[in-house]
């Protein structure tokens, strides 16, 4: 099955990427190679296997652990600092981005 | 030659630093000179010595304290996956180029708390997608054994810090295979412990449901008080196991096992593995596997065979079928895991831009590398409406009974299971690059334990390659939670050889 233009356009937007025509040629190229690769497991008679998301669920029971959904209590200016550090646009502790609304 | 140099594992060099001949800050001192002379400047992504010095430091206070552990005062270093305060934190991606974390991975406090003295970051794959190292945004590592070759990935930095004698021990992951494959490639033992025995917090995540971290270290004898100070349940990691078969997951769990099968093996005298089963699959015999490799294998089992164990033939049937399950779960992951870089809270931001999609799409196209672009689209395409059951639920199908298969084998027929690491030994850096593809399916024999979540090793067990100089990894793999008699079977294995002993300089 042959990935189109439309498609690797829509891939990459749904993948929050932007591709200009080299990359987009490329990219089809591969996906077609790699498709051609995944498609070697339609081939496997899963019939009432249970999908496994945990890699321990073969050995034992899983629950993840939920935390409770209690607000901490606030930290320092200073650690908010620490973690907006990083920020490429900080402003008086917000993240700024281009305006979304006029 | 550095002052490190004349130290050949952790044990003796924490007996020359707890009888006071060796200084921690003065050992720090000399290994920071040693990396940064070393001929290879792409190992390290950071070193800072201030960093390093105070914890020398404060090792050397522990030392005068008698307050010092295993690890106080023993140089390693930390993939840069790992978060650390203080030094900078990239996963070798020009998107986190400069990135600070407010605070340090479990596994990097873990470390320090055990007095491990940390010589700065380690060079891998970006965000740890890779087999060869060459995905670094900073530039390939090369393999101390062979420069024009590459030494592995995605923990590539790790094996060849430890393989050129730069630092005792060193951290990875492995999420497919990233702490086994280098650890062959550069002739280092390295080992991956079962899934949720260590804490993925301060990881930067690819693969969360098989990312795990694991150490790098000359022998099997170093990487137990590496594992076991790693080790622990941790509440801030949601898959982190607080017990493991109702025993806690605590540090010296490893230690303890390691202790309890080294003691039986040597009370059993001169037949120390006697009732042991090494399950050999024979599908990890296949016509893809290099003679040198399959060679140096067979000799390995023989050394195996001669302290007691018995081998017998299994099957593992889906083998092959571990690459498509793996390349679809995985970047399935990896897709939404890196979904979180939009050039808003951190990371790279474009400098142009029209609107918030538009810098959040140049954002990332920019800030990614070829390779984590191909498996964010490979990821989205198999969750997208349509392909969803198709492909990544299937699979998950293929996953189960692949994890089925190895649990058969490991609760029927056999104790153990041994084969290769690779197909191959190490390839010439760049030889890929007109086919990505190709290294994924060199990764055919370290997948399927990563899809199921079991404890593996890689320890050196000889050497091949058209020089004879490159070398070759065992795999060992053990039942859930066997990490501390995978560790004494290896060194039973290495107490009879000295493959692990040799070193790039010596070779």
């Amino acid at each position: 099955m042959a990935l189109t233009e439309q498609d690797i356009a829509r891939l990459a937007r749904l993948s929050g990427l932007r591709l200009d025509s080299n990359d987009q040629s490329r990219a089809r190229q591969e996906l077609d190679r790699i498709l051609g690769l995944i498609e070697e497991l339609q081939a496997v008679d899963t019939t009432g296997i249970e999908p496994m998301a945990h890699p321990l669920a073969a050995h034992q029971e899983i629950a993840l652990r939920l935390r409770d959904d209690t607000a901490e209590p606030a930290q320092s200016a200073a650690r908010r600092d620490a973690c907006l550090r990083n920020a490429p646009a900080p402003h008086e502790g917000l993240f700024l981005v281009p305006t979304v609304i006029e | 030659m550095s002052q490190l140099s004349e130290f050949h594992s952790i044990q003796a060099l924490g007996e020359a630093l707890r009888s006071r001949r060796v200084s921690a800050a003065e050992l720090a001192a000399d290994a920071l000179r040693a990396a940064r002379a070393h001929a290879d400047p792409n190992i390290f992504l950071q070193i800072d010595d201030e960093l390093t010095l105070a914890q020398a430091r404060a090792a050397d206070q522990a030392l005068a304290d008698g307050t010092a552990g295993a690890l106080t005062g023993i140089p390693i270093a930390h993939k840069d996956l790992f978060v650390t305060e203080g030094w900078r934190t990239t996963a070798a991606s020009r998107m986190l180029e400069g990135y600070v974390s407010p605070f340090d991975a479990t596994v990097v406090r873990n470390l320090r708390q055990a007095g491990a003295v940390s010589l700065g970051k380690l060079s891998c794959d970006e965000f740890a997608m890779g087999s060869a190292n060459e995905n670094s945004a900073f530039g390939p590592v090369r393999n101390p054994w062979d420069a024009e070759r590459i030494p592995g990935g995605s923990s590539g930095g790790s094996a060849a810090a430890v393989a050129a004698g730069l630092v005792l021990g060193a951290t990875g992951t492995d999420t497919g295979g990233s702490v086994r494959q280098p650890a062959a490639y550069c002739g280092v033992s390295g080992i991956k412990p079962t899934y949720g025995t260590v804490s993925r917090y301060g990881i930067i995540a690819y693969a969360s449901s098989l990312d795990q971290a694991g150490p790098l270290a000359r022998s099997a004898q170093d990487l137990v008080p590496l594992l076991d100070a790693m080790s622990g349940f941790d509440p801030q990691d949601s898959t982190s196991l607080e017990s493991c078969d109702g025993r806690p997951n605590t540090g010296g769990r490893i230690q303890a096992d390691f202790e309890a099968a080294r003691g039986a093996f040597q009370a059993a005298g001169q037949q120390p593995l006697k009732g042991l089963r090494i399950g050999v699959p024979r599908e990890f015999f296949n016509e893809g596997l290099a003679p040198a490799v399959g060679a140096a294998v067979e000799s390995a089992l023989q050394v195996f065979e001669s302290l007691g164990a018995s081998r017998v033939e299994i099957s593992l049937p889906l083998t092959r079928l571990s690459i498509p399950a793996y390349y679809v779960i995985a970047p399935a992951e990896a897709s939404s895991n890196l979904s979180r870089y939009d050039g808003v809270r951190y990371g790279h931001r474009a400098a142009q831009y029209t609107d918030l999609a538009d810098m959040t799409s140049r954002s990332r196209s920019e800030g990614f590398g070829d390779e984590v672009r191909r498996r964010i689209l490979v990821g989205t395409y198999v969750l997208s409406h349509g392909y969803y059951d198709a492909y990544y639920l299937q699979a998950q199908r293929v996953r189960r009974m692949i994890a089925d298969d190895f649990r058969r084998a490991l609760a029927d027929d056999c104790d153990v299971i041994m084969g290769p690491v690779t197909p191959d030994v190490a390839r010439r850096i760049g030889d890929n690059r007109q086919d990505p593809i190709a290294d994924w399916l060199g990764d055919i024999y370290t997948l399927g334990v990563s899809l199921a979540g079991l404890p593996a090793m890689s320890i050196p067990c000889g050497f091949g390659g058209d020089s004879g100089r490159l070398p070759i990894g065992l795999q060992i793999v053990g039942r859930y939670f066997d990490e501390g008699r995978l560790l004494a079977l290896a060194d039973r294995y290495q107490q009879a050889t000295d493959w692990h002993q040799r070193t790039p300089e010596l070779a």
